[in-house]
């Protein structure tokens, strides 16, 4: 039942959006021009076509004008096209008979001159209104969905998406590219404002996730490469070799003892030391050891192989090899997490050059009670308690000269808290934060600094613009804006409040994903407001820092967002296919092969028994190379096609439509 | 003094130009009025025909908008339309027309003011250049 034979009788809906496209397009004659169209039977303006009145004016007007064509002049369809196909099935019209003209974000918003915009709106209408005249009905697909889920990256985010979508019965692998889960979460001493102990609120949900019967825990894995869509992707994970069988390894230590490597400890940013078979940290999970094979001497005899001497449970196998592991899930959820931002990169602060300036990450190792120091705050030139400390705020962050223009968020209260840990340890010290403004947004925030500043913190403004050193000791360059005078303080020890970055391996994450990203190199949402958890691509979710600096209140919101939205759709148990594919014209195939070669899906294959090529409706995702390469013309793309494309050029250059 | 007003057609990729032609809109960042914008799924949906369609129906020239190399959405749809441009131009030279009519450029989905920017170049060239002038002949 071709569409196309039966004459078009077209309504056209031209919206205000309140003010937005009114005041710069003069809608009443857009739809008054829209009426003068070739098949508009109806057009009309409305002040906005989304809300109900004005769905069930289109509702309302397909019952009564017999549309069998409707055209929203609105703003993008990829805001509003689901509602609008939404209210014209809801009238008993097929979805695919609906066409949008985007006359908001791509004219009212961007011009300011009203005659030109509407001049352009007027174009805009009549290549809309000529390809809603083509248009042809289509029949959704539906493909059944997967009942499991990955999620990237074992920091807080994904512990909390894989415990809330496991507690919902789904299979969940919970991919995580270095040796154990924890993020960034398990390096933090206490947590602001609260001050609870980080490592007591995250190490349990780190053993219940791992413990869970429907969680599968991949450590040391990466997404190499993801195919597939919503509801059915196919994974490909590189699985790196630990060496120690993870379910044997007790964590007794004994191979670490022998081990005569000395490596710098990442977990404690260098600040201590570990063996080349080591444990990242006491609370780690999986409690298994892991070798990393760059730091080891090797396994010959002569070389080394001390470790596997002294495994009395033999546990360690220097030849296991690297795998490949395929998974087949539903939906993903993104929580890889951020970097501190690399101090050396804003040299002025010293950073690299003096040892007693350091990092907010670093300087929290020292505070904790787990750390090097084991919870000492020393100076690291002496070993010496420092008597006067300079915190340095927005290092990082709120710095175009560096690229980062964006506000991290959290570093200004993780430095208030740090200043109080060091208030709390060192009484005696004096304790200075240089800020350039105070964001204390936060539930419990802002009573939180006042109680750090009644605490004896000095809180000054002004953004340092040098630390260097004189006489063996450290200065602080700063200028005073409210004072309005240039200081010079002497100190004892520097702490640079670093900014967030995305997590390294993000970017590449987001080519596999084929994810956007926003100016500021995090994930892109969907919508920045009505949509944060969604990415462009449908049934692949977002949680934490990944998508923007968050402190660890909104990161679990935000996960949990991430979860019930993957369970949402496994819920469903289909998703729904749009049935734009291509379709081959079997009398005008002459089997060139030409679309098969370019075809990235393998979706044509050449049919031996009639001689022409077939498309397989299952592979196909609609990107049209192949009809645009057919010397034929053989090819058609549905909801694409040659003739709806031909006319919107004629069309918005007014040549006329040839019925 | 100078009344010419260029048309310019353009093909946007619903993944990363359109995107972006959105987010030039969400942030209302301003640019020339001339090009209509048609959306494609994918650059790779970009038929020769309907590039030299546009110019023999009186435009002055033609935006084409895809993912960054590397970003496509359909992997490779943007290599091909580079492909294409490229042979295009190739072709339009031996018709006679200046290929910097055809103009190619990737946007993606988060770059809203360098939509804006091209899209401000692009016109601002076909501007200099002038009308082409051949509507309504057969090339």
């Amino acid at each position: 039942m071709s569409a196309d034979r039966v004459v078009p009788r077209i309504g056209v809906y031209v919206c205000h959006c309140g003010v937005n496209i009114a005041q710069t397009v003069d809608v009443e004659a857009l739809a008054e021009y829209a009426s003068t169209l070739p098949g508009v039977v109806v057009a009309r303006d409305y002040t906005y076509m989304c809300s109900d009145p004005g769905q069930h004016l289109i509702r309302q007007d397909i019952a009564e004008y017999r549309l069998n064509r409707v055209v929203v002049a609105a703003c993008s369809p990829r805001m509003h096209e689901p509602t609008f196909r939404g209210a014209v099935f809801g009238a008993g019209m097929n979805p695919y008979l609906f066409e949008m003209c985007n006359i908001r974000e791509h004219c009212s918003w961007v011009h300011a001159d009203r005659e030109a915009a509407t001049a352009k709106a007027r174009d805009l209408m009549r290549s809309a209104v000529a390809r809603a005249r083509l248009l042809e009905e289509l029949d959704d697909r539906f493909a059944p969905v997967k009942r499991a889920v990955m999620v990237v990256g074992g920091g807080i985010a994904g512990i909390q998406a894989a415990l809330d979508i496991a507690e919902a019965g789904y299979k969940v692998y919970l991919v995580e590219k270095g040796p154990s889960i924890g993020g960034h979460m398990a390096q933090l001493d206490k947590t602001f404002p609260t001050l609870d102990c980080s490592a007591c609120i995250l190490t349990p949900k780190m053993v219940e996730v791992s413990r869970h019967p429907n969680v599968e825990l991949l450590t040391l894995s990466e997404v190499e490469a993801v195919d597939g869509f919503v509801g059915n992707f196919k994974v490909t994970l590189l699985v790196r070799p630990r060496f120690v069988d993870t379910a044997a390894c007790t964590a007794c230590g004994d191979c670490a003892k022998v081990c005569p490597q000395r490596i710098p400890n990442e977990f404690d940013l260098g600040l201590s030391t570990r063996t080349a078979i080591y444990q990242p940290f006491p609370q780690a999970v999986p409690a298994a050891f892991v070798r990393n094979a760059q730091d080891c001497l090797g396994s010959l005899p002569l070389a080394c192989g001390k470790c596997i001497q002294a495994c009395e449970k033999k546990c360690i196998d220097f030849d296991q090899q690297e795998e490949r592991r395929q998974l087949e899930v539903g939906a993903i959820v993104v929580a890889t997490g951020m970097d501190a931002f690399d101090a050396g990169a804003s040299p002025e602060f010293g950073y690299g050059k003096y040892e007693d300036v350091l990092t907010g990450l670093e300087f929290e190792r020292l505070v904790s009670a787990g750390g090097p120091t084991g919870g000492r705050i020393v100076r690291i030139s002496d070993f010496e308690p420092p008597k006067d400390i300079v915190f340095i705020h927005c290092v990082g962050s709120r710095d175009r000269a560096i690229g980062n223009e964006y506000c991290s968020r959290v570093c200004c209260m993780f430095i208030i808290k740090q200043a109080h840990l060091a208030r709390e340890r060192l009484p005696n010290a004096k304790v200075t934060c240089w800020y350039m403004d105070i964001r204390a947004y936060g539930k419990g925030f802002e009573e939180f600094y006042d109680r750090v500043r009644d605490e004896g913190v000095v809180f000054r403004r002004g953004k340092p613009s040098e630390v260097f050193r004189r006489k063996g000791r450290l200065v602080v360059r700063v200028d005073d804006t409210l004072l309005g005078s240039v200081i010079e303080q002497e100190t004892d020890m520097v702490v640079l409040g670093t900014g967030l970055v995305p997590s390294d391996g993000a970017a590449r994450l987001a080519q596999t994903l084929k994810l956007s990203l926003s100016a500021d190199r995090f994930f892109l949402e969907a919508h920045p407001k009505l949509r944060p958890v969604d990415t462009n691509i449908e049934g692949v979710y977002l949680a934490g820092c990944c998508q923007g600096p968050k402190d660890i209140p909104d990161t679990v919101a935000q996960a949990r967002g991430a979860a019930s939205a993957a369970v949402a759709l496994l819920n469903r148990g289909q998703v729904r296919v749009e049935p734009v594919v291509a379709e081959v014209r079997e009398d005008a195939c002459s089997a060139c092969h030409i679309c098969e070669t370019l075809c990235p899906y393998s979706a044509l294959a050449f049919d031996s028994a009639k001689g022409v090529m077939t498309v397989n409706p299952a592979l196909c995702k609609g990107c049209g190379v192949c009809p645009s390469a057919c010397p034929s013309g053989a090819i058609t793309m549905r909801h694409f096609t040659g003739q709806q494309l031909e006319a919107q050029v004629d069309a918005l250059l007014e040549v006329s439509v040839e019925s | 003094m100078n009344a010419f007003v260029p048309r310019i057609v353009g093909f946007a990729c619903n993944w990363c130009t359109y995107a972006g032609a959105d987010l030039a809109g969400t942030t209302r960042v301003k640019y020339p009025p001339e090009l209509r914008l048609i959306r494609v799924l994918c650059s790779g949906r970009l038929d020769p025909d309907l590039v030299l369609r546009a110019f023999q129906d009186g435009a002055d020239g033609v935006f084409v908008g895809g993912c960054h190399f590397g970003d496509c959405h359909y992997q490779s749809g943007n290599y091909k339309a580079f492909k294409r441009v490229v042979l295009l131009r190739g072709l339009l030279v031996g018709l006679g027309v200046e290929p910097e009519r055809l103009h190619l450029e990737w946007v993606s989905a988060s770059e809203g003011q360098k939509f804006a920017q091209a899209v401000t170049a692009f016109t601002d060239k076909v501007r200099e250049l002038g009308p082409l002038g051949l509507a309504g002949r057969r090339l």
